[in-house]
């Protein structure tokens, strides 16, 4: 601490500013946070703390799924309609017996987590096809996915047409499905109400833990990296770089799944348009987050700030009653100035 | 008991219909250090990149102490005992030298990656080979020359039967090539068949035992390297005598064009207080170990590193090159050292990769290009410089590195600069190729243009300069006149502003 103590009062003004461009993002979430608090001191309560984590955690875990493809110097616009997919599975599989509408009128009630499977089972099986496709074929990820989003699109509607409830949104879940959005660990009174830690955020704080680890610890993940980085260089390194990609589709495919199942817990019903323009939402965290459109470079913790940075500012922003419309501009320039900040990162000045 | 380690035989290979090798053959014994010569796009790193499982061969059969393989991919070929040091730096920059070293065979504890042994294996292996660095900093913080270092040591890690070094030495330093030699003969002593690339005929001689010379995708011959001498081996490799290395130096250097006033950088690495003029029509050399500042000299010079004081003149005017498109409008042109990663377009032509800097020249009546005389020019620099390709339309990456390099040589002559930087003009190409950039190089200084070259090759420094400026440690340590000079003097000179020797080193 004392050596940290001295090199702060020892750095030169270069070194300052070096450190204030390399963590610019951190910067830019607390200006926002204080800004909102300055004209809203209610904003610094538990009740916003838990309703902003709420509302990041599927983001998060849909993020972290895209985040492994812009490593790779990809994208995934079909991230939406994977979404989509997965809800739709879900919610399918998980109605109230006593429900009116019911998609599988004879189904009889199904342990909470199998659709999930079911959901992911889908997912992944078109994600390892647009990782395929894009290792295979030298093809572009954004024109494969844009193709697997189309392609999506269909199938979903398929899916929905087979129901038996009719063109109405697969709602009336059950219970335990909806409990799994609602329901919190420990939950205690605080200011008047009851807040705790939700099963969502404990949710994405173990998913993003896995992918961490995977990331960082795991072959797969410094796989992942490399070819990212420099995919000649894996290729005669030895390493099986058509694998590796395919194996980051699979994963992205799996938080999809994830994602999407949790996604219809928490508006409470599915239909086809359910997840539709997530992937846009998705990517500009990562981005944000200084997972960098060039590959090989990107962190959990990057995705984390980035996804936590939109929802603290659209709630924030709501929370003081800022029209929507000036919250989109607001969005839309944090995104090209965190990315040109970012950018500077990497610039060496000479 | 079979006589070779490794055997090549009736190797052929096309691309697109070309024929780029064409029955070739090569046979490596055990324990000798064998090098593969011939002119740029002769098809050396073709025929290696074929070994190594990243190209099939049309036809042709290997065999590795004496059994016949043919490796699929080159994770066949690491598994099997042959490793390779690319010709381009083939490096995921983003990442640490223990990452780099280690990729495609991370050791593993359960289901993670072993980091610690991954680390102590780096350091071990740099022990072993006189390296000093630390295996956990990232690559994009590495100098050129290191990253080259980390690349060789990769090679070397894999303890294969067979290493393959394509061009390690384009970007090393002395020191380094010193200590690249030291482990070249290691590993000779423990039996390893070392095939060896390079344009640099004094290495050829210090390392070799073998040589194979192709030319045009033909095999030539092998010889054993006492019954060769430099004529000889360039004859095999360009088919007639070369007679001079270099052209005579027919410019004549006239009054000051440019002088440079306490030039001082503001961010390091640090030039110091240099000062010096240059003559119209002159060629002045830089000379200095590498880390001496010469590249960064040539830099701040062209604006692509920020001074913190100093004033450049041309013709006793000042000028202001503060950016590289200020300097670009002044005339003055910089063909950098690494020109590979910073000059390419990869998948654009050779015409657009040779105009591209004097783009607007070429606009016509109505703003509109004319291609015919890009094409015209374009086709008059593959002449020129002898650039091997089937047409002015190829693609720039499927050029061989030599071949590369001329492109983008050419484009900056192009550029019809009044001062021309240039930063290792000759690095990676051929003997024969050498003689025209160096005829080009005078020709442009006689019709009076002046020419800054810095080289790290003391023969090419006498062969053409009119005086060379020696660099040491950022610091200008002495202008000499190349007629009266002597390589002992510029050694010196290089040491003058060294606080202990050892600096120079890695
Ligand atoms: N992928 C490719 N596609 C088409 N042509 C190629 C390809 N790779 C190499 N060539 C051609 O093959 C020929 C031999 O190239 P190669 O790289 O083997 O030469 P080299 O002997 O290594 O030359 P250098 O000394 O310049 O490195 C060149 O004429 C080159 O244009
Ligand atoms: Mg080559």
């Amino acid at each position: 601490m004392a050596k940290f103590a001295h090199k702060l009062r020892t750095m030169t003004g270069r070194q300052w500013m070096d450190l204030l461009v390399q963590n610019a993002i951190y910067l830019v979430i607390l200006a926002i946070i204080l800004t909102i608090i300055i004209l809203d001191p209610r904003f610094l309560s538990l009740r916003v703390l838990e309703n902003i984590l709420t509302q990041s955690s599927v983001r998060l875990i849909l993020a972290l799924g895209v985040a492994g493809i812009i490593i790779l110097q990809g994208t995934d616009l079909s991230l939406g309609r994977m979404v989509g997919l997965a809800a739709v599975i879900s919610a399918s599989l998980l109605q109230r017996q006593d429900y009116a509408g019911r998609f599988y009128p004879n189904l009889e009630t199904v342990p909470v987590l199998l659709p999930m499977l079911a959901a992911i089972f889908g997912t992944v099986l078109f994600s390892a096809i647009s990782g395929w496709v894009v290792a295979q074929f030298k093809i572009h990820p954004f024109l494969a996915t844009l193709g697997m989003m189309t392609v999506l699109y269909g199938v979903i509607q398929i899916y929905f047409d087979m129901g038996a409830g009719g063109a109405q949104p697969i709602g009336g879940h059950d219970r335990f499905y909806t409990a799994i959005s609602t329901g919190r660990l420990v939950e205690f009174s605080a200011g008047g109400t009851r807040v705790g830690i939700p099963y969502l955020v404990l949710i994405a704080a173990t998913v993003s833990l896995v992918i961490w680890v995977i990331w960082n610890k795991t072959v797969f993940g410094k796989n992942m990296y490399a070819v990212g980085g420099n995919p000649d260089a894996a290729k005669v390194s030895g390493v099986n770089v058509m694998g590796t990609t395919i194996m980051v589709y699979v994963m992205a495919g799996i938080l999809y799944g994830i994602g999407g199942y949790l996604e219809a817990a928490r508006i409470g019903s599915a239909n086809p348009s359910t997840g539709f323009g997530y992937e846009l939402d998705a990517i500009a965290a990562c981005v944000v987050g200084g997972i960098s459109f060039s590959g090989g470079i990107g962190k959990v913790s990057g995705a984390i700030a980035g996804v936590l940075m939109f929802t603290i500012i659209s709630y924030g922003m709501t929370f003081v009653g800022l029209e929507q419309y000036y919250q989109y501009i607001i969005k839309g320039v944090i995104i090209v100035v965190a990315v040109a900040l970012d950018t500077k990162k990497y610039l060496r000045r000479v | 008991m079979h006589d070779y380690l490794l055997g090549i035989e009736s190797l052929s290979k096309s691309f697109s219909g070309i024929k780029v090798l064409d029955n070739v053959h090569l046979q490596v014994r055990s324990g000798t250090v064998h090098s593969l010569m011939g002119e740029n796009g002769a098809g050396k790193s073709t025929m290696m990149k074929c070994l190594f499982g990243i190209y099939r061969q049309d036809s042709g059969r290997f065999f590795l102490e004496g059994e016949e393989f043919n490796f699929i991919d080159p994770k066949h070929a690491l598994e099997n005992g042959v490793s390779m040091v690319h010709q381009e730096l083939n490096q995921v920059t983003q990442r640490t030298i223990s990452d780099n070293i280690w990729l495609g065979r991370y050791p593993r504890k359960g289901f993670f990656v072993d980091e610690k042994a991954m680390y102590r294996a780096s350091r071990e292996l740099f022990a072993r080979l006189g390296i000093h660095l630390d295996p956990n900093l990232k690559l994009d913080a590495l100098s050129v020359s290191q990253r080259q270092m980390v690349e060789i040591a990769k090679a070397v890690s894999y303890e294969a039967k067979i290493i393959v070094l394509d061009e390690p030495t384009s970007s090393l330093t002395d020191n380094e090539v010193r200590m690249l030699f030291d482990i070249i003969r290691v590993l000779r002593s423990h039996g390893v068949g070392i095939i060896y690339i390079s344009h640099k005929m004094d290495e050829i001689f210090e390392v070799s035992d073998e040589v194979t010379v192709l030319r045009d995708g033909q095999y030539i011959g092998t010889e054993a390297i006492e019954n060769l001498d430099m004529e000889r081996i360039v004859n095999m490799m360009v088919g007639r005598d070369l007679g001079h290395r270099f052209p005579p130096r027919t410019n004549v250097p006239g009054e000051i064009h440019m002088k440079v006033s306490k030039i001082t950088t503001k961010y390091s690495p640090i030039i110091r207080d240099v000062s010096f003029e240059l003559r119209r029509g002159e060629i002045l050399g830089i000379s200095g170990l590498v880390g001496a500042g010469r590249t960064e000299l040539v830099e701040s010079l062209f604006g692509a590193r920020t001074l913190e004081s100093g004033e450049i003149y041309i013709d006793g005017r000042k000028i202001n090159n503060s950016t590289a498109q200020k300097s670009i409008g002044n005339r003055f042109a910089l063909l950098t050292e690494e020109r590979r990663s910073t000059g390419l377009y990869p998948v654009a032509d050779i015409t657009f990769n040779s105009t591209i800097a004097n783009v607007k020249s070429y606009r016509g009546a109505i703003g509109l290009l004319d291609d015919k005389s890009m094409t015209r020019d374009t086709e008059t620099q593959i002449d020129n410089m002898r650039i091997k390709t089937p047409s002015y339309k190829e693609q720039i990456r499927d050029l061989s590195g030599g071949n590369q390099q001329k492109v983008i040589i050419g484009r900056w002559l192009l550029t019809d600069p009044d001062i021309l930087l240039l930063d290792e003009p000759t690095r990676g190409i051929d003997v024969g190729a050498k003689f025209e950039i160096y005829q080009l190089i005078i020709n442009l200084a006689r019709e009076g243009k002046s020419v800054i070259m810095v080289s790290s090759e003391m023969p090419e420094l006498i062969g053409i300069t009119n005086r060379i400026m020696v660099m040491s440690n950022g610091r200008m340590a002495g202008i000499v006149e190349t007629e009266k000079t002597n390589q002992t003097e510029i050694f010196n000179l290089a040491m003058k502003y060294l606080i202990n020797s050892t600096e120079a080193e890695i």
